[in-house]
């Protein structure tokens, strides 16, 4: 009969007769990427992006950006609870990501002073929903504001915590400016990105 | 609500579907079977249940794409009264030729069970599952086949005299 050892030599040698080579997969792979968004299976597409903040993941639906999150909230489990909220039918599909990639190039190589993107908010919802929108409606590149402000524009100037909360939980970072919420004595505070990460976005923005 | 994105999937299982392509259609049709075998499973991943093995639901598709594609291949081939269940028995410059040739001339139950064994690991209660027929049925037609392959390919490993032993039931 079989042994252990020589179902794993025919295994190997199969295997090896039939090689499945990296560009093939990836021709392969790119074709299905196109065929999912064609007939309408792409529920969430992403890529990462290299910036000046470290590789940042970018995600989409088909409602636009969903997602962008730093390397330090781990990519896989950014992965994973996408596939738990929205769907996981997820590919990695850099195509539906064009824009949004060209326009955090333009926006680090401080040619961008804000974005003219579809942003999909379903992460986002109640008071931290709307405390984001005026984020992203009223506090302009180069400003900042205190979390005491930012709560007055949202409507409950006594939600200082909540707004840090908000910030805190940001689906769409860079995008949604929460990097330019600051401290009422004018220092940093905390960032979802770490410390870096909002002095290199505050530092840019008052530079360039 | 645990399920992994796909591109886990894709990227897991990948190469090993492309393989088993590879091994029950031959390298024209295997591109277009892992495209189709991927798209059909993304399409219906939401509902596949979670404790599924992810595996053998994947071949499971490739197998029916590849019924698909052999079904449309003889609809377009002339029509002949008595289809030989193997072609003519390689000669001895056969073991020049390369697995992907051998494989195309085995019968096809025969290269399924051998690819779905050997090459996607599945145990033959599943290959038998996906083949229809028992499981001592798809170990038979697996262990034949691969008679077959080592009859004829050089590239095998060389079985101890232990190793193997299946000749008796070659049709």
């Amino acid at each position: 009969m079989n042994t252990p050892e020589a179902r794993r030599d025919l295994s190997r040698d199969l295997a090896r007769a039939l090689p499945a080579t990296p560009g093939q997969l990836a021709a392969l792979h790119k074709r299905l990427a196109a065929a999912a968004a064609a007939e309408g299976v792409l529920d969430v597409a992403y890529r990462t992006l290299d910036t000046p903040v470290g590789t940042l993941l970018l995600a989409a639906t088909e409602l636009g950006l969903v997602r962008v999150a730093y390397a330090s909230e781990n990519h896989d489990s950014v992965l994973q609870t996408l596939a738990d909220r929205i769907s996981p039918r997820i590919l990695d599909a850099p195509a539906r990501l064009d824009a949004v990639a060209t326009e955090l190039d333009e926006y680090f190589a401080g040619q961008r002073r804000s974005f003219d993107l579809s942003l999909d908010w379903r992460l986002s919802a109640g008071f931290r929903a709307t405390v984001l929108h005026h984020l992203a409606a009223d506090l302009a590149y180069g400003q900042t504001a205190s979390y005491g402000r930012v709560a007055q524009l949202a409507g409950n100037p006594r939600a200082v915590r909540a707004v840090g909360t908000a910030c805190a939980t940001n689906p769409l970072p860079v995008v949604v400016p929460c990097h330019r919420v600051v401290r009422a004595d004018g220092s940093m505070g905390g960032y979802l990105g770490g410390p870096d990460a909002k002095r290199t976005l505050l530092t840019l923005e008052t530079t360039a | 609500m645990k399920k992994q994105p796909f591109e886990t999937l894709v990227a897991g299982h990948g190469p090993t579907v492309l393989r088993v392509c590879l091994a029950v259609l031959g390298p024209s049709e295997a591109d277009d079977a892992w495209s189709e075998t991927f798209l059909s499973a993304m399409k219906a991943y939401p509902d596949l249940p979670e404790d599924a093995n992810v595996e053998a639901w994947l071949v499971t598709i490739a197998h029916r794409k590849a019924i698909d594609v052999i079904r449309a291949a003889a609809r377009r081939a002339i029509p002949v009264d008595e289809l030989p269940e193997t072609s003519a028995a390689p000669g001895a410059d056969a073991r020049d030729l390369d697995l992907v040739e051998v494989m195309a001339q085995l019968p096809p139950k025969q290269k399924q069970a051998v690819a779905y064994h050997y090459l996607a690991g599945l145990p033959y209660a599943d290959v038998a599952a996906i083949l229809g027929g028992t499981a001592d049925a798809a170990r038979r037609a697996s262990a034949d086949g691969i008679a077959t392959l080592r009859r004829t390919y050089r590239g095998m490993t060389e079985p101890g005299t232990t190793a193997f032993s299946t000749t008796g039931e070659s049709r």
